[in-house]
């Protein structure tokens, strides 16, 4: 009997701590996730102004306005373009140098502080830096095509190349932290594997393709995701370096989500954009999990 | 004799084949290198451009006669920082709202964590479950309500706006509560039966072994913190509450030819990140490679 009294207490105890535990990251999230996410839903279905007055009622009228809207369009269309041009690439490069790096060579600490130092830097700093390395007459880029013979273009102006200058910085800034990612999934292929694969006669590219790839299944899939998600979520570049242009070449979702609500104030829309986005998200996210199980 | 002939014979084709294996070795190691030696320069090559820029002379900035180096250590743009532009109140305010969240984040996170991995309540997995899906949230679909309900709350232009949202997270609880996991409970049930409240448990037996994943947590934190642009950018409007990354952006807009001036902000704006990820380049590199875990 006694024993059972100091059981139960013992039992609210531990219940109570959970309580007190949690009550800050519960307060934190239901104020700031599940609140917001839900409100922006409802948000969504009202022609309503950020700064208040009337709000009414449109149903999905938001989303439907969305679709036919060009600039939406076209916001769509260069994030797309935006997460394809970076997102395999900057794979494929981050893969590369850290399958060099994965091996008894000299400087291994250098190289990866030299690799992942943008990784760690504020997106709106090096976006001043870009633009003045990016500067038509007077930036680095420039100068540097021009001793080879190439007249550069005027990049950020240039609504040719203000989409590429944009997708240049994106694979750079992210480069070290896919790198570190596989590093660390190249860690767990077992040597033995290179060993019976080299007794076999394979090559650096065999060993790579047949050995490295299949096993890095998991670092693979992480990155395509996270790449895919960051790329979709891509503001700060744009808002420092073009604010969208020349002529929308550079608009983004995110950047059209920022406008539409903040210098529109067009709250109810840009909510509905917003949720756009986050379903978007969502099923990328959900769809490559998934698959990646279906692999195992 | 012939025995010894063909024994020398074998040593010294095998020796030759070692040689060519170190050669072979030692030319492949030096392709290796001077391919990652040029990547690496093309990584840190913005940051050199931006620090030999930020000692230049504004003439010698934009002059078509390209040259790499500063004629001379120009200071100007350092001393033109803290008196042209508002830069010590920015700084102040990023420092003050990147400590306030790291140190928020790593409370609650220790809360958090300890919660979900050791204590026993109704619910736990379920609520832990969906507070982990609310990773998957991006930031922008909360951003319009989050901006609504601080300015309900007359809270734009304020410290409270900038940190509160982020002095708790998914992320932080889930990377204790993983830490946790993997540890044993052993010492945590001897000082429960020896009469300590769950509390000082927490306090006196779980955090001391936390400390790895608590530093990760920090590191991460405070480059987060540090370098968050679009809610900081959203929550203020005067300048004197205006965080570095938000207040180096309207800068550029402002003083878009002064480029000495705005690298050196930019200089001392990377500067404290940098000098804590040189520090500390294991740990963060870590942190960073922890994020990948929870896939």
């Amino acid at each position: 009997m006694p024993m059972k009294a100091r059981g139960s207490h013992l039992h609210s105890e531990e219940r109570r701590t959970a309580l007190l535990a949690l009550l800050p990251s519960m307060a934190v999230f239901l104020v700031f996730t599940v609140y917001p996410i839900v409100y922006s839903l409802y948000l969504s279905l009202f022609d309503v102004s950020l700064l208040g007055g009337a709000r009414t009622f449109v149903g999905l009228g938001n989303y439907i306005k969305m679709f036919s809207n060009t600039d939406f369009r076209v916001a769509t269309a260069n994030t797309i373009k935006y997460a394809v041009g970076t997102v395999p690439l900057g794979a494929a490069l981050s893969m590369f140098v850290a399958v060099l790096l994965n091996q008894k060579i000299r400087g291994r600490t250098l190289y990866r502080i030299a690799y992942f130092s943008p990784v760690v830097t504020s997106m709106v700093a090096v976006a001043i830096v870009w633009i003045w390395l990016l500067d038509p007459y007077y930036g680095l880029v420039n100068a540097l095509l021009g001793k080879v013979g190439i007249s550069g273009p005027e990049w950020l102006a240039s609504p040719r190349w203000a989409m590429v200058a944009m997708i240049a910085l994106g694979i750079w800034k992210s480069l070290g932290y896919n790198m570190v990612i596989f590093l660390a999934g190249l860690q767990d292929v077992p040597v033995e594997y290179y060993e019976s694969a080299e007794i076999d006669g394979a090559n650096a590219w065999q060993k790579f393709r047949y050995v490295t790839l299949p096993l890095m299944r998991g670092s693979i899939g992480f990155v395509m995701v996270t790449s895919i998600i960051k790329s979709f979520q891509v503001f700060g570049q744009v808002y420092v370096m073009t604010s969208g242009g020349p002529m929308n070449s550079t608009m983004v979702l995110v950047y059209y989500i920022y406008r539409q609500a903040f210098e529109f104030y067009r709250s109810g829309y840009a909510s509905a954009v917003a949720w756009f986005l986050f379903a978007v998200i969502l099923v990328l996210t959900v769809l490559q999990r998934s698959l990646l199980k279906a692999q195992d | 004799m012939s025995t010894s002939v063909s024994i020398g014979d074998s040593t010294q084709r095998a020796a030759r084949a070692r040689r060519t294996r170190i050669v072979s070795k030692v030319a492949s190691q030096t392709l290796v290198h001077a391919v990652l030696i040029a990547g690496a320069i093309s990584m840190v090559m913005p940051f050199i451009w931006m620090v030999l820029t930020s000692f230049k002379d504004i003439g010698e900035v934009f002059t078509y006669t390209f040259k790499w180096l500063p004629s001379r250590i120009n200071l100007d743009g350092y001393r033109d920082v803290w008196s042209e532009i508002p830069f010590a109140r920015m700084f102040l305010n990023s420092f003050i709202v990147t400590t306030a969240i790291t140190v928020g984040q790593l409370i609650t996170s220790a809360l958090a964590g300890y919660a979900f991995a050791r204590l026993d309540f109704p619910g736990r997995d379920v609520i832990f479950m969906i507070y982990l899906a609310a990773m998957m949230v991006p930031h922008q679909a909360t951003l319009i309500p989050s901006f609504m309900l601080i300015r309900n709350l007359d809270m734009v232009n304020t410290y409270s706006a900038l940190i509160l949202p982020f002095i708790a997270g998914p992320f932080g609880a889930f990377l204790i509560r993983q830490f946790l996991l993997s540890m044993p409970r052993s010492l945590e049930e001897a000082a429960i039966i020896d009469g300590c409240s769950r509390f000082r448990v927490l306090t006196h037996v779980v955090l001391p072994l936390c400390k790895p994943a608590m530093v990760s947590l920090g590191l991460f934190q405070f480059m987060f913190a540090w370098n968050d642009f679009m809610w900081p950018l959203i929550v203020t409007t005067k300048m004197s509450m205006r965080t570095l990354q938000v207040g180096l952006s309207l800068l550029r807009a402002e003083i878009s030819t002064e480029w000495p001036m705005l690298m050196a902000a930019t200089v001392l704006s990377t500067l404290p990140i940098l000098i804590a990820f040189i520090a500390a380049q294991k740990q963060f590199i870590e942190s960073v490679a922890s994020t990948g875990l929870k896939y």
